[in-house]
């Protein structure tokens, strides 16, 4: 029986070199919500995306990872990735020698080979490129360069949903996707997000901003504290901590100052 | 046991022993060369790991064995060798086999390319231009401590001859296939020589390749004199089969408001040394050694580059790169030697290296020596593994583990093979690359020998 969730996680502790990072976390996405998660730095949001893409350096320790209810800590990186799963890197990295429409051309090749679709043709795979790079209002000049390769900040992030608009995934995860984007590539970057959403893609965008979700507008907002996440509201959340920082959740979340503080000293 | 001393000696019998046929069919101006330069080999000998520049590299396995007697091809030999047919073939090249170090058609064998280009064997330029080729003949050669350099001198009787007269641009490269071909295991000493006059355009693509499953050793001396406001390219790329050694010295000399460039694919071969010489004797010129090898099973590549800024104001570039799995091994040796006169250098250098497997090795090691004070020079190695971060965004986003290692091996091999400045050429060569990595070009087109 197919899940009503997209996504399901449960319970999940996951360590780096031995040392815990997820320390119990749980989240259902259903197709086509967005979800944002937030929280201060090294609570563990890009481990969390880590965990989801089946980087190896992190070791899932407990709990459990079901994406349309299929035991996803079995895939390896590419098989999610066919899957529908997309991360959006916090940090792209460049990948001199490695041509971005070759790149592009083996991931929606293998994409398709997956689903049982032929490869496109040279004509096809070139319109396709041609209609995404519009949409992301990225220029040729980049995307005839090697991945990465020399791009700024912002072009990065550009190139990023650039891809994802290729992929057009079914799970889109953006980590800090909006660090480092000026104004109009803010606006650009949530448009690429707006235009793949659908009823069934859905959307977490990990930010510590509330602009983006001015634009991407969430159906919850969590707040992520030392691998846990400890408050889940509507998107109204969001504006609060904008106001407010984070003093007042870990009150509230009832995360003991002082215990806190023995955590880290461990 | 030093293997050496019963070489050298079966060498002089041999030098001894042949010297009637040799001197028979030889230059005049090859034989006058001999006598010395046997003498020299015999007091340098065959250089060891004491020896600095082949402190990596091991030549028993090629050296230490019985080679057949000296070699001469016949005309049948000849009509075979030009029914073999190279990968890179259908490029628009002008295209000529030279066969166990040897052109076809000898004392005739030479002739004129549209623009006024000569090419030909170096027997036969030897007759037809006695003056310039002994103006340049062994000029060149920095013999050092190297006695397999005048060893060549005193064994090789012909090779390649190219000659761009002043002014002649021939827009096409010459493509040259160094082909070994023969029933007995042979040891090959070819002599090339390549002149490229003042304002003279020429680049010359030189494919190795053996056909028969016998042993092989190339000992091959390539000097290349480029005049003022010159230009010269030479790619190499190396696809002998593994049972075969291939020593290269190219002796580079420039002249002021020069250009020049070495690019040395290796891709297969058991043992494989490049020496690269690049002598700036004039101001303003420019000059680049580029190198990439793929290494698998037991194969040795070694690249020696030597760059000697003499003159001011000259840049100069090393970039090689390599590639290593398996039990193979490989070394770099890049010496920058900057001149006291040599103002306002530039000299960049740089070597890294991917290794693949838990045992495969590789040396690197820069030499800089620094006689001048107003001089720009950098150098940087790395000897590592791929990427883990690039292998894991290329499979996150779907691509395949294999498939995504190949990627990035290839990725970190083109950036040497996009110096090649004739685009279709470049193109031809990453294609072989590929399929190199793909493990693919075992067995190229027309040849009946497994390279591994
Ligand atoms: N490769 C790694 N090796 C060791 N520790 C790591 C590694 N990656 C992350 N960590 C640690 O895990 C914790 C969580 O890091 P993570 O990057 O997930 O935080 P984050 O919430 O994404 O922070 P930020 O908002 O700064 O991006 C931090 O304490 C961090 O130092
Ligand atoms: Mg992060």
């Amino acid at each position: 029986m197919k899940s009503e969730f997209l996504l399901q996680i449960k319970d999940l502790k996951a360590s780096i070199d031995n040392k815990s990072i997820i320390k119990g976390l749980s989240l259902e996405v259903k197709p086509g919500e967005i979800h944002a998660i937030m929280g201060p730095n090294g609570s563990g949001k890009s481990t969390l995306a880590n965990v989801l893409t089946g980087r190896d350096l992190v070791t899932v320790t407990d709990g459990s990872v079901t994406f349309e209810g299929r035991n996803l800590l079995d895939m390896s990186p590419e098989e999610r990735a066919r899957e529908g799963i997309f991360l959006s890197f916090q940090y792209p990295i460049e990948i001199p020698g490695v041509s971005m429409v070759n790149f592009m051309k083996t991931a929606i090749n293998e994409q398709r080979k997956h689903r049982g679709l032929e490869p496109l043709s040279a004509s096809e795979f070139l319109s396709q490129m041609r209609e995404k790079k519009e949409l992301v209002e990225i220029d040729s000049a980049l995307t005839n360069r090697s991945v990465n390769e020399g791009f700024s900040g912002g072009e990065k992030k550009k190139n990023e949903i650039f891809q994802m608009a290729m992929l057009e995934p079914r799970l889109a995860l953006l980590d800090e996707t909006d660090s480092g984007l000026d104004i109009d590539a803010l606006r650009i970057v949530a448009n690429g997000v707006n235009k793949i959403r659908s009823a069934d893609t859905s959307v977490i965008v990990i930010t510590h901003y509330q602009r983006l979700l001015d634009y991407i507008i969430p159906d919850f907002v969590h707040v992520m504290f030392d691998g846990r996440i400890v408050k889940s509201a509507g998107p109204e959340l969001a504006l609060e901590l904008e106001k407010r920082g984070y003093d007042w959740i870990r009150k509230e979340a009832d995360i003991a100052e002082e215990s806190w503080i023995t955590d880290r000293k461990l | 046991m030093d293997y050496r001393p019963e070489v050298i000696s079966k060498l002089s019998a041999m030098f001894n022993a042949g010297h009637g046929t040799f001197l028979k069919d030889s230059p005049e101006l090859f034989n006058r060369h001999r006598e010395k330069a046997f003498n020299d080999f015999l007091r340098l000998g065959i250089p060891d790991r004491k020896n600095e520049a082949y402190k990596y590299t091991n030549l028993e396995k090629f050296l230490n064995y019985q080679y057949q007697d000296y070699f001469f091809p016949l005309p049948s030999d000849f009509r075979e060798a030009e029914r073999f047919h190279c990968e890179v073939e259908d490029l628009n090249v002008w295209n000529m086999v030279l066969l166990n170090g040897f052109f076809p058609h000898g004392e005739d064998g030479l002739v004129m390319l549209p623009g006024g280009i000569w090419v030909g064997s170096m027997k036969a330029a030897v007759r037809q231009f006695p003056s310039l080729v002994e103006k340049h003949y062994n000029r060149y050669v920095e013999d050092g401590t190297d006695g397999l350099i005048p060893l060549n001198t005193a064994l090789a009787s012909d090779g390649l001859f190219l000659y761009a007269p002043k002014n002649t641009v021939y827009t096409k490269p010459i493509q040259i296939v160094n082909l070994l071909h023969s029933d007995k295991d042979i040891f090959v000493q070819d002599r090339n020589l390549i002149i490229v006059e003042e304002g003279a355009q020429l680049s010359l693509l030189s494919c190795d390749h053996s056909i028969s499953p016998r042993r092989f050793l190339t000992n091959t001396i390539t000097e290349v004199y480029v005049g003022r406001n010159a230009r010269f390219d030479i790619i190499r790329v190396q696809n002998q089969h593994d049972n075969s050694g291939k020593i290269t010295h190219t002796f580079i000399h420039q002249e002021r408001d020069s250009y020049a460039s070495s690019n040395n694919i290796s891709l297969h071969g058991g043992l494989v040394r490049n020496a690269t010489w690049h002598y700036l004797g004039g101001e303003n010129s420019e000059t680049h050694s580029y190198g990439l090898f793929l290494a698998d099973k037991d194969q040795h590549i070694a690249n020696f580059v030597k760059v000697d800024h003499v003159a001011p104001n000259c840049n100069s570039t090393q970039l090689f790169k390599g590639v290593l799995d398996d039990n193979s091994s490989g070394a770099f040796n890049g010496r920058i030697m900057v001149h006291k006169d040599a103002q306002k250098t530039n000299a960049y250098q740089s070597n890294n290296n991917i290794i693949l497997s838990d045992t495969a090795r590789m040396d690197t090691k820069p030499q800089l020596e620094i006689y001048a004070d107003d001089v720009r020079c950098s150098h940087g190695a790395t000897v590592g593994q791929l990427d883990e971060n690039a292998l894991f965004y290329l499979r996150s986003r779907g691509i395949d583990v294999h498939e995504a290692r190949l990627m990035l091996m290839f990725g970190f091999a083109h950036e040497v093979i996009k110096k090649i400045s004739i685009e279709a050429l470049r193109d031809r060569i990453d294609d072989l690359v590929q399929k190199r990595l793909r493990g693919e070009l075992s067995r190229c087109a027309s040849c009946a020998v497994q390279c591994n």
